[in-house]
């Protein structure tokens, strides 16, 4: 377990990031962070709020991540027509789907706090209503953007769920807005799969704010309400989504994340992160924060194709997918796979097996394809 | 994956090209495909924006919705693949055959075209998008209040189906052209990235004097080679909301129709280079040639298609929102069956998939030393002979199969097989001794006729495989017993479904 305590906020992870002001940690970081938890570049580049897209157009690689207008815009209109009307069509959902008895609609906005956004506020407000909520001092439906936090390596991530309603069997529900539509009750699973771990980052971080406030988290369901459009319509459809198992995914991975601050701490004195930097030291300082590249890193982190590129050089098996990495275990490169399958080097105890397997698999190719 | 296929994948990381997977071509190939190229709306569900269409490669047809968000102009597009496509499956309908299904007194003679549709898009993705375009367009009503045109809900059953049977893996009337060629080809790159048509092509086919993998690399660029849809690459987007925001706000119908050009061409532009990566697609997989299983799946593939062609002349209701359970445990037990004989089919065909099997000990290779083509044993009734004559084969591989075991050749595929004993030699090799029974063209005793016992010297595979492994039984639809509801009923498409809001 790493260590709850916060580090000193302006340590030597702001000095790697310079003076541009720092990239907050969203659900969706701290999801590809356990994605991927031996990836210590992309661990320190979060933990130090880098701006990674920034980053990697820096470095020569472009990320080719980008929304669409289109999509932009569904989701505003979605988004907008979920919670018009002070949650009416929310509401109508708790009704009419979750038959929650539902006869007045008390909703807070939590995205300002009279008047003021700032996230701590806004965090203060939230921890305040819960606490309320929670023992039975005050009522409330909706919580709309709430901000909770979460200890994420070492460091405090402000997070934003779209909202939190308390009402459905007498526990918090953490609420997802998402555009992608249900159709006939079936969504996309990958897009469900990452809503998912997305919410039970949320209600991980809620847990934590019942624990400091010595409020029983049973409070907390382990499920959570996810909202998205129905069929080919735009009528809101909600579906309860069971956590549990991400829920005990994320705990376990949260847990195994090094501290930042730590593995930051190994870089020599010199490195910086700052994108204003020259592209050379730039690169020298990557280079010393171990990547763990896999061809999934493509569909989700903005240094992907640096990392790629990386482990081409290198000739890093897990490049080629997990299918050939299972089948060279213990062999850290395929050339020296390679080399072992043309005999030009012995392999080790080690990796006898495995080569043999393979060279009876090159050999059975070369007689085979001939056959035909 | 299989530990062949990496090596295939290591040997490519070296050469920089594509490694066959298969020494033929396992999935039927049509003279006349029909490609589908689909583009849809990023965000929404299921918009069409546009597509190229048709089976002629010189000439395609542009489709596209210079509004998506107007349902007029979505049930427009959906006629007008629809014509395109009802007049390719027509075309179908013409020459017929006979064939007969079950034996004995079940003995029936049916008729079946000898053209079936094939439908081909670039994508995994465009087989989703096929699917959701079905379920879109089939419930749609053809009169009341939301009528749409006849052919689009026609449009939608025929979707359907080819969605439905592109979940079987010995069926070629909907495939994926990544897919395809990824059943064929190993490259150096993940098979996430392969599911990029261009890179996977420029794996296969690298353009003159350049790397497979450099010229994969270079065809990631969105700039360079558009997406192969059905998303759209966001940064075309912006470029297609300025124009489709000024087609909206166009003052007068000559100023709307000249933006709307332009949107058609920057359409196409996205499309064109994917349309021609699926002809090269296609005439790569023509060289190979056919798998000897091919024209049967193919046969069975002709026969859906006249059964569903005289289902929609007769009944013609759409398939459900979702199957009923005796419907959908049917259709689970008929693709399991199908995965099943797909495999085994596959390895017979092939001796390189064989050598996956013989890899993982489920098939092994030898030479035939002895044979004794004279030999009885007792039989069934008592003091009766039946006649079994043995080869003896020679393997220097390591044989996994237990004594007892019947195993088959793809060389006699009528042939049955039980390995008598196992033994292994002092150079490291096997010696595999097998009773035959069966496959001497109905002779009853020795002498076997020519060719159907195998001689001293022959190379064999045997292998635990067998396609003609009979699938598990379930009783007719009809007959479905009272314990499990009894027969089910038809879908019929509701107010609801003609009314389905498409936004």
């Amino acid at each position: 377990m790493p260590s709850q305590q916060s580090g000193p906020p302006d340590g030597r992870l702001a000095r790697l990031r310079g003076p541009q002001p720092p990239q907050p940690y969203t659900a969706r970081k701290i999801t590809a962070l356990t994605a991927n938890p031996a990836c210590t570049r992309r661990a320190v580049l979060d933990a130090a709020g880098v701006d990674k897209a920034l980053l990697a157009q820096q470095v020569g690689y472009e990320p080719r991540f980008g929304q669409s207008p289109f999509a932009l815009a569904r989701e505003q209109a979605f988004h907008g027509l979920v919670k018009w009307g002070g949650y009416a069509e929310l509401i109508r959902l708790l009704r009419e789907q979750l038959s929650v008895p539902v006869a007045e609609a008390h909703v807070t906005d939590l995205n300002e706090v009279g008047g003021n956004t700032a996230l701590h506020m806004r965090e203060r407000e939230t921890r305040r209503l819960i606490a309320h909520v929670a023992s039975g001092q005050d009522v409330r439906l909706i919580l709309d953007r709430p901000v909770l936090t979460l200890e994420v390596a070492g460091q405090t991530a402000y997070l934003e769920p779209d909202a939190l309603t308390h009402r459905i069997g007498g526990k918090f529900y953490v609420v997802l807005i998402r555009s992608f539509a249900a159709i006939d009750g079936q969504a996309n699973p990958t897009a469900v799969a990452e809503a998912a771990k997305q919410a039970a980052v949320y209600v991980l971080a809620l847990r934590s704010v019942f624990e400091t406030a010595g409020l029983p988290t049973e409070q907390i369901s382990h499920e959570f309400l996810l909202v998205c459009p129905k069929d080919f319509s735009n009528r809101p459809y909600g579906s309860l989504i069971d956590l549990r198992q991400e829920l005990d995914a994320l705990q376990f991975q949260l847990s195994r994340l090094r501290r930042a601050e730590d593995l930051a701490a190994r870089l020599p004195e010199t490195a910086t992160l700052d994108p204003t930097r020259s592209t050379d030291e730039l690169s020298s300082s990557i280079e010393a924060l171990d990547a763990s590249y896999t061809p999934s890193c493509l569909s989700f982190c903005e240094m992907a194709r640096y990392c790629r590129d990386q482990a081409d050089g290198c000739a890093s098996p897990a490049r080629l997918g997990s299918g050939v990495r299972n089948d060279l275990p213990g062999i850290d490169s395929t050339r020296i796979a390679l080399d072992y399958l043309d005999g030009v080097t012995a392999p080790g105890e080690a990796e006898a097996e495995a080569t043999e397997l393979l060279r009876a698999a090159a050999r059975l190719r070369r007689l085979r394809r001939g056959a035909a | 994956m299989s530990v062949l296929s990496t090596v295939a994948t290591l040997t490519a990381s070296r050469t920089g090209r594509a490694e066959p997977l298969t020494t033929v071509r396992h999935q039927h190939l049509d003279e006349k495909p029909f490609v589908l190229v689909p583009l849809t709306l990023a965000g929404e569900a299921c918009a069409p924006l546009a597509a190229l269409a048709g089976t002629d490669p010189d000439h395609p047809t542009l489709l596209t919705v210079r509004q998506p968000r107007n349902r007029a102009e979505r049930f427009r597009f959906a006629e007008r693949l629809a014509a395109l496509l009802l007049a390719y499956i027509d075309g179908c309908r013409t020459e017929t055959e006979p064939y007969t299904i079950g034996r004995g007194k079940e003995k029936e003679e049916r008729l079946r075209f000898q053209r079936a549709p094939q439908l081909l898009v670039p994508n995994g993705e465009g087989i989703a998008y096929v699917r959701l375009l079905g379920r879109l367009t089939r419930l749609r009503a053809t009169e009341g209040p939301y009528a749409v045109d006849p052919s689009v809900p026609a449009l939608g059953k025929w979707l359907t189906w080819c969605a439905e049977l592109a979940e079987f893996p010995n069926s070629s009337v909907l495939l994926a052209m990544t897919r395809l060629l990824a059943a064929h080809w190993a490259t150096g790159q993940s098979p996430s990235e392969d599911s990029h048509l261009a890179s996977l092509l420029a794996w296969i086919d690298p353009p003159e004097g350049s790397d497979g993998a450099q010229a994969a690399r270079d065809a990631e660029d969105p700039a360079v080679w558009p997406p192969a849809g059905p998303s759209t690459d966001p940064v075309f987007d912006r470029t297609l909301h300025e124009l489709m925001t000024r087609y909206d706000e166009a003052p007068d119908d000559r100023g709307r129709e000249a933006v709307g050009r332009q949107i058609d061409r920057e359409l196409s532009g996205q499309m064109m280079p994917t349309w021609r990566l699926m002809w090269r697609g296609v005439e790569l997989l023509r060289e190979l040639p056919e798998g000897a299983h091919v024209p049967d799946r193919w046969a069975l593939d002709r026969r859906w298609f006249s059964e569903y062609a005289e289902y929609l002349d007769a009944d013609g209701r759409p398939q459900a929102r979702r199957d009923q359970a005796v419907r959908a445990a049917r259709r689970l037990a008929r693709l399991e069956d199908a995965v099943a004989r797909y495999e085994a089919e596959r390895a017979y065909d092939d001796p390189l998939v064989m050598a996956e099997y013989e890899l993982t000990g489920e098939a092994f290779t030898g030479t035939v030393t002895a044979r004794d083509e004279d030999r009885f044993v007792p039989g069934a009734r008592p003091g009766s002979q039946v006649w079994r004559p043995t080869i003896t084969l020679r393997t220097d591989a390591r044989v996994g199969l237990a004594v007892g075991t019947t195993v088959k050749s793809p060389a006699r595929p009528g042939q049955e097989a039980r390995i008598l004993e196992v033994r292994q030699e002092d150079d490291g090799g096997h010696t595999v001794v097998l009773q035959l029974k069966g496959g001497f063209a109905n002779k009853r005793k020795p002498p076997a006729p020519a060719g159907t016992l195998a001689e001293t010297g022959e190379e064999l595979t045997y292998t635990t495989l067998n396609p003609t492994a009979m699938p598990s039984a379930l009783p007719d639809e009809e007959n479905t017993p009272w314990t499990h509801g009894g027969p089910p009923q038809p879908y019929e498409p509701t107010d609801e479904d003609a009314e389905e809001t498409w936004e």
